[in-house]
């Protein structure tokens, strides 16, 4: 390889890393403030290149120049600005009080809106913006053309890093917002005005968010699927850099582009996996991150099941369920008893995640690696050992727990949301591994022709079958939970140091509850393969694992019976709104974002406040 | 009383005629279901089309007397969500069969679905050839030429074009993979001494469109095999022309001359490709013509792939139940193997053995006409020379 082509490489790798840093600094400073885990951040980004892709061309009609292009950069940045204001005024600020997780599920509700309203303002087709006046014709750089364009971009990451920087060492907002993202309690102790800054920090994160999406329009055409394909990215660099620190997401930016462009070279099919790869390694060797710190906890750091002594076990409620669910066969039809066996399945996956978050303090953003595992698990089972539902579905939570040791002894180091993070870094490889092993997994297409045994097939018979099996096991799990070692779990999340004192073990307990929860939702994912008759790799995705956020942050974290409620009205919302409309994720959008806003402790955790207050 | 209730209701039936008697009769329900949300720019085209169809059959009377339902449902873009949709279509909806959806792994669930369920179900888009091949089955049938026939259709053009050197470029997933197989394999053993200097597979909606470009270049192919599509091809498109990398070169390119790719892509186009399309404007049989002019009035918006092909599968429905006689899943598939419809691009013949219709595909070159693209020097290919050899498909197909 020739040294020409190694330096058009590295700056096609600073390009892209540049782009990529403008995108993500804006996450990074509004979690350092407000640690709300911004998942519309994406959604920003892509609303600013909608804009500028739609008005840029009205300006340069009126005036053909660099000028008015600029102008119409900075003009759709401060819009998408102006919007992260509106977000955090009519949204956010009701629920700063609730769990933290509480926001992100707000946000994610912000995502799916946008998606909708996008199509609906802009039209279902891409948006091909102008390139930018002046810098159409490329440079010649060692005998290579190379974009002008690109040269900008590169100039533009430190220029935007130099900003930043600006506002934030020589500001008095910047200082504010230095304290707070080292400690919020004594800043609003000291009487700063919390509104005013954290609005501030929505307004200069949004408005990095759409320059950095206005920037992209010369290069890419504004298209619907930009929030999702940028917010994982995003996501990495702001971990991988430390979250916080607006060097750091630089440094990781810079990293991920050289990765990048030199990685194509000898592994063409790298850009699926290479930015969770990189993050994996970065948190197995710095648990905070390249330049994070060790991530401050207050007492209020409780937020899951609360200590307390088990309330009497209502055993007669629990049969008189119980026995009502297994009746469901006598009067329902055989659509409604698919979709019942979908809310058992998923009331499951949400319960075992419930372990892991509500009791063990645990945030999984990747509890889709487990349920995937286990529907893997089960279908492998099928297709290549040739066994049958009995034989496979065993194979489902044995995979899945599998799985969960060694993901678990990962992160069990980490805490907060770099463990989140290394979770999600995991499902990412293994879906990758799914994705792209196609001899063995099928690839993207999946596997089919995964259904019960005879015996099992109609669909009460297996509706019986997964009403037993999600039952008993969600009862198990009831009785660890209230077991000594859920307790232990719940002290080691209260209070760490208090825990070890009484000579408690986190690392191995956490493992253990890695392992559990890891069973339970593969089991779940076995369940699920079965009862659809395939699998394929979206089941081990982002939005799997978002799925049992949602219902579980739904239900009420605080509440041993919130997932299995907000399993139910999830799906069923799903199950009520999808065939009736195609803004469907419009209306399942401002469904949460309505539930968030009038249920902050979740549906059961809501209900059981108000009967108690 | 009853032979007498009998007698009388055929009296009945003869006063007031035999078309009022028709009337009455429930309509043949049909289950549909596409991604219309997640996938409207190619979605909403599509249900143009088969809307249109379906009120031209019913406003001619229907079809064995009875008028025509398509009960339409999002499909949510995954699998999952399609395949709950599809039973309650089945169960709750009391469908006779299905069609639609869009992306290849929803096609290939829906496929199995079908089988398990023992009803028929028509692909209309999705292009991946195990829906016809290693996935296939009794009750599942596609129109639209697949990966396989549209990708031979190409090395055609690069037999005649001479090049020899290739670097291939393809979104990392099943549709860009099985093409760039099917290439590969293709290019081997129809242009002799042909060999591939370059592969490139950037993740889907992800292309690093600099680092793409220049290592293509680098390994100075003297031909392009592209299956990108969507934003990355734009992106694509955009730093290789600014870069040169297309000067010189034959560039052959998957699905780009249809409308839904070449719109978005405005003035850029990139001139002198090679593609697999539809030229919509060009096509002068009568019946085409009259297709086009009715959806414009109908909708004012120009025909897009899509919209060619559920009106025409919509055509093909109404013609398969007319000869079935009923919508009896068996008497369905007897009527629908080796069947030929005639249909405004053609006859159009669904082959028994892989249930893959012969419907072709157009090829031509890219070129700017006004503010966007449209294809030169075209011809319509017919998908029955292109289709999967028989003894290829019986290795395959487990039946």
């Amino acid at each position: 390889m020739d040294l020409s082509f190694l330096v058009i490489q590295a700056l096609n790798g600073l390009s892209s890393a540049s782009s990529l840093f403008i995108a993500a600094c804006g996450l990074t400073l509004v979690f350092g403030v407000t640690r709300i885990v911004n998942f519309a951040h994406g959604s920003l980004y892509m609303i600013g290149a909608y804009t500028a892709a739609t008005l840029v061309p009205n300006l340069l009609e009126w005036s053909y120049g660099p000028v008015p292009f600029w102008l119409g950069i900075l003009i759709s940045a401060l819009i998408v600005g102006l919007l992260g204001v509106v977000m955090e005024v009519l949204l956010l600020r009701r629920i700063y009080g609730a769990p933290e997780l509480f926001q992100l599920l707000a946000t994610f509700g912000v995502v799916l809106v946008v998606q909708d309203l996008v199509v609906q303002i802009f039209g279902p087709q891409d948006i091909l913006g102008p390139r930018a006046p002046g810098l159409r014709a490329p440079v010649e750089i060692l005998g290579r053309r190379f974009p002008s364009y690109e040269l900008v971009l590169i100039a533009a990451g430190p220029l935007v890093l130099g900003f930043v920087w600006f506002i934030l060492k020589r500001t008095r907002f910047g200082v504010l917002v230095r304290a707070a993202t080292q400690d919020r309690e004594m800043v609003a102790a000291l009487g700063v005005n919390q509104a005013l800054l954290f609005t501030g920090t929505l307004f200069l994160g949004a408005f990095l968010a759409g320059l950095g999406g206005a920037l992209q329009v010369p290069r890419v055409a504004a298209n619907n699927g930009m929030d999702l394909s940028i917010i994982a990215e995003c996501f990495v660099v702001t971990v991988v850099g430390g979250m916080g620190s607006v060097p750091g997401a630089f440094l990781a930016a810079l990293i991920i582009g050289q990765l990048q462009a030199f990685g194509i070279l000898l592994f063409p099919k790298i850009t699926l996996v290479v930015v969770f790869l990189l993050m994996a390694i970065t948190l197995a060797i710095r648990p905070n991150g390249l330049f994070g710190r060790p991530e401050h906890f207050s007492g209020a750091h409780a937020i899951g099941i609360a200590s307390h002594a088990p309330g009497r076990f209502n055993a007669i409620a629990v049969s008189a369920l119980l026995v009502v669910l297994a009746a469901l066969p006598l009067v329902a039809d055989e659509y409604f008893l698919k979709v019942a066996t979908e809310i058992l399945i998923l009331a499951l996956f949400a319960f075992s995640l419930q372990l892991l978050i509500g009791v063990g303090g645990l945030v999984s953003f990747g509890h889709a690696a487990f349920f995937g595992l286990g529907a893997y698990g089960a279908a492998l089972g099928v297709k290549w050992l040739g066994a049958s539902m009995e034989g496979a579905l065993p194979l489902a939570p044995l995979l899945a727990a599998l799985g969960a040791m060694a993901v678990g002894a990962l992160v069990v180091r980490l805490s907060g949301i770099y463990l989140a993070m290394m979770t999600l870094a995991a499902a990412q490889i293994l879906y990758a591994v799914a994705f792209q092993w196609v001899e063995v997994t099928g690839g993207d297409n999946g596997l089919v022709g995964i259904w019960p045994s005879t015996w099992a097939a109609p669909r009460s018979v297996y509706y019986l079958v997964t009403l037993a099996l999600t039952a008993g096991t969600m009862l198990l799990l009831k009785r660890i939970i209230d077991a000594p070692f859920g307790y232990a779990l719940r002290a080691m999340r209260d209070s760490q140091a208090r825990a070890e004192a009484i000579g408690l073990e986190p690392r191995t307990h956490r493992w253990l509850a890695f392992t559990l929860a890891g069973a339970a939702a593969g089991l779940a994912g076995g369940l699920y393969a079965f009862s659809r008759g395939s699998v394929d790799p979206t089941l081990l995705g982002i939005p799997t694992s978002v799925d049992a956020l949602t219902m579980l942050l739904l239900g009420g974290i605080q509440t041993i019976t919130g997932p299995i409620a907000g399993a139910a009205v999830l799906h069923t919302l799903r199950d009520q709104i999808m065939p009736l409309t195609a803004f469907w994720r419009l209306f399942l959008g401002l469904s949460i974002i309505g539930m968030v806003l009038i249920f902050p402790r979740g549906l059961i955790g809501t209900l059981r406040y108000w009967r108690q207050a | 009383m009853a032979p007498m209730f009998r007698w009388l209701s055929l009296g009945l039936a003869l006063a007031l005629g035999v078309p009022a008697a028709q009337a009455q009769q429930a309509p043949i329900k049909i289950g549909e279901m596409n991604s219309y949300s997640k996938w409207a720019a190619f979605t909403v085209p599509y249900r143009n089309g088969w809307q249109l169809a379906l009120d031209e059959i019913n406003a001619k009377g229907g079809v064995l007397g009875r008028k025509l339902e398509i009960v339409s449902r999002e499909d949510g873009a995954t699998t999952g969500d399609a395949t709950r949709v599809a039973e309650e279509l089945v169960s709750r909806e009391g469908v006779s069969f299905l069609f639609g959806s869009f992306l290849s792994n929803v096609g290939v669930a829906m496929a199995d679905f079908a089988n398990q369920k023992k009803i028929v179900y028509i692909a209309a888009e999705p292009l991946t050839d195990a829906i016809t091949m290693a996935q296939g089955n009794r009750y599942t049938f596609r129109i639209r030429p697949n990966n396989y026939m549209q990708v031979g259709m190409l090395v055609e053009k690069a037999k005649a074009s001479g090049a020899k050197r290739w670097a291939i470029v393809a979104p990392n997933y099943e549709y860009g993979q099985s093409a760039a197989e099917v290439f590969k394999r293709l290019i081997k053993e129809r242009v002799p001494g042909a060999e591939i200097v370059a592969e490139q597979y950037p993740a889907l909606g992800k292309i690093e469109a600099g680092a793409t470009v220049s290592a293509i270049e680098q390994a100075k192919p003297d031909g392009i095999f592209n299956v990108l599509f969507g934003p990355d091809l734009t992106q694509f498109v955009r730093e290789g022309n600014t870069r040169g990398l297309f000067e010189k070169k034959t560039i052959l390119s998957l699905l780009t001359g249809e409308p839904e790719w070449l719109l978005p892509l405005k003035d850029e186009v990139p001139e002198g490709w090679t593609v697999t399309g539809y030229p919509w404007d060009e096509i002068a049989e009568p019946k085409h013509k009259a297709f086009v002019a009715a959806y414009r009035a109908k909708y004012n918006d120009t025909p897009r792939l899509g919209s060619l092909l559920g009106y025409m599968v919509v055509h093909m429905i109404r013609d398969t139940i007319e000869r079935a006689g009923s919508v009896d899943t068996d008497a369905l598939i007897k009527a629908l193997e080796n069947a030929k419809f005639d249909t405004i691009v053609g006859p159009v013949t669904m082959r028994g053995i892989d249930h893959q219709a012969s419907m072709g595909a157009w090829t031509g070159k890219l070129v700017l006409k006004g503010a966007a693209g449209g294809m030169i020097d075209w011809t319509y290919n017919d998908g029955t020379p292109f289709m999967p050899s028989e003894t290829e498909v019986k290795a395959v197909r487990k039946e």
